[in-house]
């Protein structure tokens, strides 16, 4: 988290700028939409961001995660996350992240990813896909647990939960340019 | 004239077939029928490519004239195996996060705002992937220029600004981003910088004087004009106003590329399209040249605005004579082009190139490739490797035979 102030500083600069365009103003049109109270807010607001600030209660390990892994994602994904009939979920061994580059089907492993966060918000809001939404938190945060120790990311006995997972190093979080997006981008041609 | 008659019934053939997908007959029973035809291999027509978590649909191009897609035939790129069955009546559109006033939109209501209708196009951010030229690896996925730049299509889109509904709800001085969720089982998501949210972007309920297709997002889709289409959210149903961008996995995960200029590093956050245009006619595969008149035809755009200039040649490069821009030119939108030409039987290759509103000129494989730090033979790797935002100036060989060739990496 040293990159904490570097990442910051750019969006918050970015948004007194956005800010100052945009205004809070009155309401136009208050006859048309219906006002969301806290709590239907919290029904559905399950989108997380990079610092994992929404991420619910809730804990796994490695251990835990693989006996849901084989339940409800080996039929496609495989044994252990490889040679399934989609998406080769491990690149990199348990002790040994990937370090290499990222051309091709590499891409389909969480070791791809910038954030730790990603693979949690996407299992819990879109896997699997015949019953997406069905995993509970602590089943979410095992499933995590074990991809990312297969992956080399974290140990078997690592626990995921609110607070460690979005402290997880990974290992391409550097693999980005610009290293965090920025907008308006850098005055450049459209092919850059 | 043969080869005209015959591609006008196979546009009409083609333009039934797709009504009836369309209309739902194909997908009467939940999707099931189209997961069981693909699940067999076998894709319900052409044009058309379906695994067990993806759905495409190419549009075209060749079959079409002037520059609105049939909504039918619009391109899709689907990361599903089956379309969500969205109740209209139960769908709302809400907004919450860095706001001062959290609201929920019925459809109805969102159709009672202020409304816009812009003809713009939208393109997948992996048109045109060298992954894509070659020997394409089903039949059934279209002639060169469908399979190849047939993941751009053009509507007009009528619904409300999305900066309508952010001064409804009242934006905080935190907000900078927003993140979008669609209703699909993959709970498809994306992050738009607030910047092009208050400026031109849509929150479309209607394509072509009708509702949303289903395959385009029905009830409410985002159109992010000018930008590569991932950031127009199908199925509509969250948006939240943050402080940072999101990288939801689709953005982190599918829509980055790595590239050997950036040492391994993957570019994300492409945005805007640069200047493209295509020959859909005469193209590989649609026709057999015959000697004389050839009315060349072709589309252009640019995520910068208005497409300011179309050339063609007709002599492998050498030359290039500007085409004719037909009416309507409007930015961000598909641009029709003609150019009249008489073959003289002998072989040559025929290209155009666009030129847009910001002064940029599409480039050439070569100067792409440059662009990128690549030489040539980068790209003549098999399988050819994938590349996003891929515009290069697209040239189509004739043989003196009147047979017609894609020759981009020849």
């Amino acid at each position: 988290m040293s990159c904490s102030l570097r990442f910051l500083l750019p969006m918050m600069i970015l948004a007194v700028r956005v800010a100052a365009l945009t205004q809070s103003q009155p309401r136009l049109y208050p006859n048309l939409g219906t006002p969301l109270s806290q709590a239907e807010i919290q029904s559905f607001d399950r989108m997380i961001g990079p610092e994992g600030k929404e991420l619910p209660a809730g804990r796994g390990t490695a251990k835990e995660g693989a006996e849901t892994y084989a339940k409800r994602c080996e039929i496609c994904h495989g044994k252990n996350g490889e040679n399934g009939l989609l998406r080769s979920l491990v690149i990199g061994r348990p002790g040994q992240p990937y370090r290499g580059t990222f051309y091709g089907e590499e891409k389909n492993s969480p070791s791809y990813y910038p954030y730790a966060t990603i693979a949690w918000d996407y299992i819990n809001r879109a896997m699997p896909p015949s019953n997406p939404g069905s995993l509970t938190a602590s089943e979410v945060y095992a499933l995590v647990a074990f991809l990312y120790y297969r992956n080399g990311i974290i140990k078997e006995n690592e626990v995921m939960d609110e607070k460690t997972l979005p402290k997880v190093e990974m290992p391409n979080r550097n693999g980005f340019v610009p290293a965090v997006p920025v907008y308006p981008p850098e005055k450049k041609p459209s092919w850059y | 004239m043969d080869s005209k008659r015959s591609s006008r019934r196979r546009f009409l053939k083609q333009t039934a077939a797709l009504a009836g997908v369309a209309t739902g007959a194909g997908w009467a029973v939940g999707g099931q029928s189209a997961q069981a035809q693909h699940l067999h291999g076998a894709s319900p027509r052409r044009g058309a490519r379906y695994s067990i978590d993806h759905m495409t649909h190419y549009t075209p191009l060749q079959d079409y004239a002037g520059i609105i897609t049939p909504s039918p035939l619009h391109f899709m790129q689907q990361h599903t195996s089956e379309f969500p069955e969205i109740e209209v009546q139960q769908h709302r559109l809400t907004i919450h996060g860095f706001v001062d006033r959290p609201l929920s939109f019925t459809v109805e209501e969102l159709k009672q705002l202020p409304s816009v209708s812009r003809i713009h196009f939208l393109e997948c951010h992996a048109n045109s992937s060298p992954a894509s030229h070659g020997a394409p690896d089903n039949p059934n996925v279209g002639l060169p220029v469908q399979f190849m730049h047939g993941m751009t299509s053009c509507s007009e889109w009528t619904g409300v600004l999305l900066s309508v509904l952010l001064n409804e709800a009242g934006l905080q001085k935190e907000a900078s981003w927003l993140v979008s969720e669609g209703g699909d089982a993959c709970k498809f998501s994306h992050t738009l910088p607030l910047g092009k949210a208050m400026e031109d972007v849509i929150v479309a309920y209607g394509q072509n004087g009708e509702p949303l297709r289903v395959e385009q997002g029905y009830p409410i889709r985002l159109v992010v004009p000018g930008w590569e289409a991932p950031f127009s959210v199908k199925y509509l149903r969250h948006i939240k106003v943050v402080d940072q961008p999101y990288m939801a996995w689709n953005e982190s995960m599918n829509h980055s590329i790595t590239r050997p200029d950036l040492r391994g590093k993957a570019r994300w956050y492409h945005f805007q399209f640069g200047p493209k245009s295509v020959i859909t006619r005469p193209s590989a595969g649609v026709e057999t040249l015959g000697r004389g008149y050839v009315e060349i035809t072709g589309l252009a755009w640019s995520g910068a605005g208005v497409v300011r200039k179309v050339e063609v040649s007709t002599d492998a490069g050498r030359s290039w004579k500007e085409a004719k821009r037909h009416p309507p030119v409007l930015p961000r939108a598909h641009t029709r082009f003609t150019f009249d030409w008489v073959w003289n039987g002998e072989e040559t290759v025929i290209q155009s190139r666009c030129t847009d509103e910001a002064g940029e000129v599409q480039p050439s494989l070569a100067e792409l490739s440059k662009n990128w730090g690549m030489d040539l033979e980068y790209w003549n790797k098999t399988p050819r490797p994938r590349a996003i935002h891929f515009n290069a100036i697209q040239p189509w060989k004739i043989d003196r035979d009147g047979s017609i060739f894609d020759v981009l990496f020849a």
